[in-house]
């Protein structure tokens, strides 16, 4: 579904369903350079589980148009404007990485439009190193392959995907790499940026889940502490043997995890 | 900038995809030889027909041991993903009917695998698929025949019978001005001595019966998708662009992005066509494909003394390896194929067809038969086996003389592939009436 937000054409994907005023709407945020794709089989699932399910590519990623956004708040103002234009009253919100950001903020600062928040492969702070800051910079391949390397556990850098025949590691290289120039800077510029996370996080109200991969190297479990008890009464899974890329990595125990929330 | 290493190639042909079994700890990849899967519950169930969770159904759609197989040469070509099928042509087949149907049309390069050139000169045309065929050494003659209901454009790397080495960058480059893929089949080179997609293809096919197994015990094929192209941007592939009405209006590029030609080759062309592979041939592959680079160094070793020992022999009037001075290709090869031009060549005798047919009775080492690529060197004389129905002059237009004889060089010690030789040639002498 295209839609018009701020001037800019905005994509969301529903399962090709139209948005119902009576169902429950969850919507799901990618992280950095990536679109509505990594969520393809959870958005199938909890359509097809009497849910409204908008996927979104945020601005100037996949079929969504405009300039990537600065930063996170804006990008929450963004999100809550979609919710506006599709009048949706309020929402569950699931993040991956930026996204789980972006979720949290929505949470935080518009705590009524906000039902619950299940954040993936989250930390806060969120910060990036100069070096991947750096390539992204410079639209170097380095970062597509920095994120991509640490992106998932060390065993998934052999795959071993539940997903029959897709090599995950390819996919996910392809997805940065359809990216648009400065894309990804912007993106992991406002995570790094992103100071006031754990303040924000202590606004939470609604139900929150965190799903964090036991080996993730970018946003570890160790580093997840401050948010963990900034949130009132997050619940909290650890999936064992995933990375970062949990969608990818764990689908089917991520999946069992978001029902925790949803 | 320098980014973090990716594993290996030799690394990944013995890990990519494979984890230590889950329930048994195993280190090999078991056999999963199961038709078909349980379903904890019905909601479960409900989740893996329709696309929500990872796992398995039946083993026509999706297996445990072929997903190893498919992750692995995914990994190795540097792909988005792949699928097993029951032979090299099934895998052919399912690229072609999941990218277009009847009024399409595909530009070819001439100097095809007979079995592929027979599926695209005989039998699709019966499905209203056509194919013009073009000579691989010439880029601007796949873009004269590409017409406005063209789907594809494929070749081999090397090509059959003269080694054709295709200019993967020249070709692909015409392909993507007009809106096409490039796939070619890299049967005879595998990822040791190619990697295509860096060079441009967008689709590998493989018969893995060859050079990945290596030891002849298996048919099979794979089907490779870089996830490069821009399937959308063409706008010439409604399969994966526009509502499938055999999956409740999926859209591929919608829902899968780059992997999208790879997920509706699954979800629909292995479905109804079921040229799927045998989960116990996943595991023989795997086998093969383990000693991949060891096996392919040694083959092109072999190869390289063989050839360079047919040079000085005074019955032998050519040579056709592209690494050779006098080869057309020898150039364009010591570009894109550094590593070795495989181990398959053909080489012409004088004293024509007599003679050709006493080499091959007279060798004991080489073993007589129709196949490629095995650990085991093998033989045979076109003009009296596989082309036999062409008379000299149908020969000659194919590249192939009466004495000309194909080997696929194995991994046995080179002096006695050398000495086996000798002995064909003193018996394809006397049949030639010489006194050699």
């Amino acid at each position: 579904m295209r839609i018009e937000v701020n001037g800019e054409t905005a994509y969301c994907y529903t399962n090709s369903r139209e948005i119902e005023a009576d169902k429950p709407t969850v919507v799901f945020i990618h992280g950095s350079g990536m679109d509505h794709t990594v969520w393809t089989l959870a958005s199938r699932h909890f359509a097809r589980h009497g849910n409204n399910v908008v996927s979104l590519d945020l601005p100037g990623h996949g079929r969504s148009t405009g300039s990537p956004l600065a930063t996170v708040e804006e990008m929450a103002s963004w999100v809550i404007a979609v919710l506006d234009v599709l009048d949706i009253s309020h929402a569950a919100l699931v993040g991956h990485s930026l996204g789980s950001l972006i979720a949290l903020e929505c949470a935080a600062s518009h705590s009524e439009r906000v039902r619950a928040i299940a954040l993936v492969g989250t930390t806060s702070p969120m910060p990036v190193s100069d070096a991947i800051l750096n390539a992204a910079e410079a639209d170097d391949h380095a970062a597509f392959d920095m994120l991509t390397q640490w992106g998932f556990s060390k065993r998934h850098q052999f795959g071993g995907n539940r997903n029959s025949g897709i090599w995950m590691i390819g996919n996910t290289l392809r997805l940065y790499e359809r990216s648009g120039p400065g894309v990804l800077f912007h993106d992991m510029r406002a995570c790094n940026e992103y100071a006031s996370g754990t303040d924000q996080a202590s606004k939470v109200t609604c139900p929150a889940l965190l799903i964090l991969g036991a080996e993730d190297r970018l946003t570890p479990v160790r580093s997840t502490r401050a948010l963990q008890e900034a949130i009132p009464s997050p619940v909290v899974e650890v999936l064992p043997g995933a990375g970062h890329t949990i969608m990818v990595e764990a689908p089917n125990a991520m999946l069992d995890a978001l029902h925790k929330v949803l | 900038m320098a980014g973090p290493d990716y594993p290996g190639l030799d690394t990944l042909a013995l890990h990519a995809g494979a984890q230590p079994d889950p329930a048994t700890g195993a280190r090999a990849t078991p056999i999963y030889q199961s038709a078909s899967f349980c379903f904890p519950d019905s909601d479960y169930a409900a989740s893996l027909f329709n696309i929500e969770r990872a796992g398995h159904v039946y083993s026509r759609l999706s297996n445990p041991t072929n997903a190893v197989l498919e992750e692995r040469i995914a990994a190795l070509e540097g792909g988005v993903g792949a699928i097993a099928t029951a032979s090299g042509q099934a895998a052919l087949h399912l690229a072609i009917i999941t990218l277009m149907g009847a009024g399409s049309h595909i530009v070819a390069s001439a100097a095809l695998y007979g079995g592929s050139h027979n599926l695209l000169a005989y039998t699709l045309p019966r499905f209203g698929i056509e194919t013009t065929f073009v000579d691989p050494r010439d880029p601007q003659a796949f873009a004269n025949a590409i017409q406005d209901n063209t789907r594809l454009v494929f070749g081999e790397t090397l090509g059959n019978p003269s080694l054709d080495v295709l200019n993967i960058p020249a070709i692909a480059e015409v392909a993507h001005a007009a809106g096409l893929p490039l796939m070619v089949d890299s049967t005879t080179t595998t990822p040791y001595l190619i990697k295509p997609f860096e060079l441009g293809a967008d689709i590998i096919q493989h018969s893995a019966t060859k050079f990945l197994s290596g030891h002849g015990i298996v048919i099979g094929g794979l089907l490779v998708d870089s996830g490069q192209f821009d399937w959308e941007a063409s706008g010439k592939f409604p399969t994966l662009s526009e509502p499938y009405e055999g999956f409740h209006n999926l859209i591929f590029t919608e829902e899968f992005g780059p992997a999208a030609m790879i997920q509706r080759a699954r979800k629909e062309g292995l479905r109804d066509f079921g040229a799927c592979m045998a989960p116990t041939s996943a595991f023989h592959i795997l086998q093969g494909i383990e000693t991949l680079s060891v096996r392919m160094s040694r083959h092109v070793e072999n190869t390289r003394t063989i050839t360079s020992f047919l040079l000085e022999q005074e019955q032998v009037t050519r040579v056709g390896y592209p690494e050779l001075e006098g080869h057309p290709d020898q150039a364009l090869a010591t570009e894109l194929l550094p590593n070795g031009c495989g181990a398959v060549f053909s080489f012409d005798l004088a004293g024509g067809r007599e003679a050709g047919i006493a080499f091959v009775d007279a060798l004991s080492v080489f073993s007589h038969l129709a196949n490629i690529g095995d650990a085991k060197s093998l033989v045979i004389h076109p003009a009296s086996t596989t082309h036999h129905r062409m008379d000299a002059e149908a020969l000659a237009a194919g590249g192939i003389g009466e004495g000309t004889i194909r080997l696929s060089i194995g991994l046995e010690d080179p002096k006695d592939l050398i000495a086996d030789l000798k002995q064909g040639l003193r018996a394809a002498g006397k049949a030639a009436g010489g006194s050699r």
